[in-house]
């Protein structure tokens, strides 16, 4: 039996799983330690899961951008995050608008759902294009090529708005309707929060039923599995992956309004950061699945904003919450080693990468 | 549907999306910024320059594509383009005469529309003028189009070395300035703001003329230096690289303190592109944390020379065995974990590495040891006896030695065996193992070799700043690295050179306009993959590759029946 297991475990997996056991036992004795400790109250371990699901419901939103462009043309679409912030960044001008007219205030309903409308547009409008200008000529080309125009692309989206509409930070206009928070029994959610949960819950399962139940979403999900077959079966291919852009799009749009209410404001760098979460969360969750971008966003936002308190505080390491993203990469790391396949694995991630 | 429109006006469709470029360009506020430099004195500003360089590019595409082949229909083509293109900006500004854009676009202003208007009084001579440029631009381009091959290519780059001269003339003319009996050229090219009408003149015959010349010629001296005997063929090689390395030797001092500052950074990429070369262009594995390992670098020789935090006090070049080993051990370990990873998930897994990296240091749980985010300054600089690597033109021969080392290691690594293994590694990992290699070796070795050298990479910028700070060690580096490797070419080693010039180099030229550089340099990466991916200076067998692939791979969608699903 031993001798079995010698043979099957290389050197170096031997090492692998050391560490891997290694940074368990730190995460189990930091989490008991803190919990014995008891430096947070559960008050606080709410407010932390219920911000965590906000926050995790937006990289769940953007994730869906880059899992569906990467089940089609297995490329990593570098530029979604500046397809997430021509969106919000434009609705601005609109929301800016309606503060200053009052409708905000009188109907916060009809003007939010507006600035949502200018949003979605604008990123999908942004993705499509890009699709059409920059990725169609490259279909065939080896993978560096279009990994190296996505990045262009990104840096050139970034200051074209940058070039549009200024460099300063703009303060998005507070919805006074958002403002409070509910109680659930015990239970305190910020109005706001509440909104950015339900808001892409909705999406999200609208999302999904449409890729499972339209003749569309099934024409979607076949050109992710076999681009030539479905050609035969006269789906028109170009056109799937042009309305894969326009999905992936829409929902950055929204996830963009979504964040901007969240962090109230809009920058034209804003993009980059939940750009590379969202995409961690769409490998955490096994990178071309849609429901593994939604899983793998909301695990991303709960261990974000529960891990620091959690793991690190016990461990005695000084302001812990600097150290949340290196949590979510690290994290990326160990599931991109023990199971390359994600959360919710598609056999993909080691026949086709 | 398309085809046939552009049958019927000619150059239309193609004037409609220069027309949307040269007004995004008005709006993004370049045109306007471009405007306060002039090219030729009094004659046009580098905003002109660059609309009027714009739509004659559209234009040319535009008779380029005309389906007739006789003189007519292609002027015509030139012509609706430029129309078109001059109408969409003379919407632009009757849009902008009329309602307030600047609320949301900052850069819509009075003087942007004053510029557009060629400072008219009258708005409507002024879109007038706007119109007719638009139509001669189309016009003189379809010219241009019709002329014989050599005088084209002598104009076109007559034209251009004007607006490359004009651009960049802060920095010509005082290296002219110091070249003794020369320095009247400098006085004669250029005026105050811009070249002076005469130069303009005489720098465009000049340099048309040495173009016609050298493209009639080239072929009979390529094919005099082949019929050589091997003896003095030798010779020229022996004397063209002699000369090569007077003028590296010498150039920090002909170019002046800023230029030499440039070159440095230059420098730096290039050492770094080597290193990643062979990572990414012999090995094939795609790593996008490899500034991790400058950053070891860097901290390594600041950690053990500063003063600051104390530990120690050694010399640059006793530290600097440290950093290169630290490097390579970091390296290997970093290679480990990632052994069984392929393509994206390699490159995912190794940016992840490079930002835990570089989020560690800026943490305040480790400052004591790595100073967060204030960094680390006092770092002491290389001294070989009195001679101490201080400004920019000392530290270039720093790091031109450590250039010409790590390109000599790896120009003889490409050739062994090991080099070998890896290139097969990389065209197919499965028939590299059947084929005896050692796969675990082979990949550990390419990640510590290219480590080692972005770590002494890292040593050199640390001694050149005097500072680290874990800001300097952002994803974006890495990122940069392998742009300068792809637009080189992958897996040439000139390449790396000629990428980190056109990547590192162009940009740092253009600083004044510092807000623009990304832009221009995101469009030229999009650019660059889109017409020639195989690089600027590509190895022969991964060009021809490229374009076998690009050729026979057929589009996925060509046979699709045109009926949508639903």
């Amino acid at each position: 039996m031993l001798k079995n297991l010698r043979e099957r475990m290389s050197p170096t997996d031997i090492v692998m799983w050391s560490i891997g056991g290694l940074l368990l036992v730190l995460i189990v004795w930091g989490s008991a330690s803190t919990i014995v400790k008891g430096t947070y109250s559960a008050r606080h371990w709410v407010d932390f899961v219920i911000f965590g699901l906000a926050q995790g419901s937006v990289y769940a939103l953007i994730a869906m951008g880059y899992t569906m462009v990467y089940g089609v043309l297995r490329m990593i679409n570098f530029a979604h995050s500046e397809v997430f912030m021509s969106g919000p960044y434009t609705a601005y001008f609109f929301a800016a608008y309606f503060h200053r007219s009052g409708l905000l205030e009188s109907h916060p309903v009809i003007s939010l759902v507006l600035v949502f409308i200018v949003s979605m547009a604008t990123s999908t409008l942004i993705a499509v294009l890009l699709e059409r200008i920059a990725y169609r000529p490259l279909r065939g080309a080896p993978r560096l090529v279009p990994l190296i125009t996505a990045i262009g692309a990104s840096f050139f989206l970034q200051y074209v708005f940058r070039g549009l509409y200024g460099s300063g930070f703009q303060a998005y206009p507070v919805v006074t309707a958002l403002e409070g928070h509910f109680s659930l029994g015990p239970i305190r959610v910020l109005k706001f929060q509440a909104l950015v949960i339900v808001a892409a819950g909705l999406l999200m399962v609208a999302l999904y039923q449409f890729t499972q139940r339209t003749r569309l979403g099934k024409a979607l999900r076949s050109v992710s599995e076999d681009k030539e077959a479905s050609a035969l079966m006269g789906i028109d291919v170009d056109r799937m992956i042009s309305m894969t852009f326009m999905i992936g799009g829409a929902a950055a749009g929204a996830a963009g309004v979504l964040y901007a209410i969240m962090f109230k404001q809009v920058h034209f760098f804003m993009g980059f950061i939940p750009g590379i979460k969202a995409f961690t969360a769409a490998v955490l969750g096994g990178i071309g699945n849609i429901p593994g971008a939604m899983l793998g966003g909301i695990f991303l936002g709960l261990v974000e904003s529960v891990g620091p308190s959690l793991f690190l505080d016990g461990l005695g390491i000084v302001a812990p919450y600097q150290l949340k993203d290196a949590i979510a990469f690290t994290m990326l790391v160990l599931v991109l080693i023990f199971r390359p396949s994600g959360i919710l694995g598609e056999r993909l991630a080691v026949t086709k990468a | 549907m398309t085809a046939t429109r552009t049958q019927r006006l000619p150059g239309f469709r193609l004037g409609v999306i220069g027309g949307v470029c040269l007004v995004l360009l008005a709006l993004i506020g370049m045109v306007y910024a471009f405007n306060q430099r002039e090219i030729v004195s009094g004659v046009i500003s580098m905003g002109q320059t660059l609309l009027v360089f714009t739509s004659a590019f559209i234009a040319y595409m535009a008779v380029k594509r005309t389906p007739s082949r006789s003189a007519g229909p292609m002027l015509a083509a030139g012509v609706t383009a430029g129309l078109v293109m001059a109408a969409m900006l003379v919407l632009l500004i009757l849009l902008g005469k009329t309602v307030n854009m600047r609320q949301v676009f900052i850069n819509a202003s009075p003087a942007l529309f004053n510029l557009l208007l060629f400072y008219q009084e009258n708005i409507w001579t002024g879109i007038g003028l706007m119109l007719l440029s638009g139509a001669l631009i189309g016009l003189l381009t379809g010219l241009l189009f019709l002329v014989p091959n050599l005088w084209r290519h002598a104009l076109i780059t007559g034209i251009c070395s004007l607006a490359v001269v004009g651009m960049l003339q802060d920095l010509i003319a005082p290296i002219i300035g110091t070249w003794g009996p020369l320095a009247v050229l400098a006085d004669w090219l250029f005026s105050g703001n811009g070249l002076s009408p005469g130069g303009a003149v005489g720098l465009f015959c000049a340099v048309a003329a040495a173009t016609a010349i050298w493209s009639a010629k080239r072929q009979a001296v390529g094919r005099r230096v082949q019929a050589m005997q091997p003896g003095p063929k030798r010779n020229l090689k022996l004397a063209a690289i002699l000369a090569a390395a007077v003028v590296l030797l010498i150039l920090p001092h002909a170019l002046g303190l800023f230029l030499s500052e440039v070159m440095t950074i230059v420098g730096l990429y290039v050492l770094l592109g080597l290193g990643l070369n062979i990572v990414v262009g012999f090995a094939g594995l795609l790593d996008l944390g490899y500034v991790a390992f400058f950053a070891i670098g860097s901290y390594t020789v600041a950690i053990l020379t500063s003063p600051e935090l104390g530990f120690f006090s050694l010399t640059f070049w006793q530290a600097l065995p440290f950093a290169v080993l630290l490097g390579i051990i970091a390296g290997v370990m970093l290679g480990i974990p990632v052994l069984k990873m392929r393509g994206d998930y390699l490159a995912i897994a190794t940016l992840g590495f490079g930002e835990i990296i570089r989020i560690l240091v800026l943490s305040d749980a480790l400052r004591p040891w790595l100073g967060g985010a204030q960094g680390i300054g006092k770092i002491t600089k290389a001294r070989i006896g009195d001679f101490e690597f201080a400004s920019p033109q000392e530290v270039y021969y720093l790091l031109l030695a450590g250039c010409i080392l790590v390109g000599f290691i790896s120009w003889r690594l490409r050739d062994s065996r090991l080099g070998r293994a890896w290139m097969a590694m990389r065209e197919d990992e499965d028939v590299a193992q059947a084929m005896g290699i050692n796969l675990v070796a082979t990949k550990l070795l390419a990640f510590a070799t290219g480590a080692g050298f972005s770590a002494l990479s890292g040593a050199i910028f640390a001694s050149k700043i005097g500072s680290v700070y874990p800001h300097s060690f952002n994803v974006m580096i890495s990122i940069n690295i392998i742009c300068v490797i792809i637009v080189g070419g992958m897996g040439s080693m000139p390449g790396v050179v000629v990428g980190a010039i056109a990547l590192v180099g162009l940009p740092e030229l253009l600083r004044e306009f510092a807000e623009y550089r990304l832009l221009v340099y995101g469009a030229a990466l999009v650019a660059m993959m889109l017409l020639k991916p195989e690089g600027l200076w590509p190895e022969a067998t991964h060009k021809r590759e490229l374009h076998d692939a690009m050729e026979t791979a057929p589009p996925p969608a060509a046979g699709a029946p045109a009926a949508p699903p639903g």
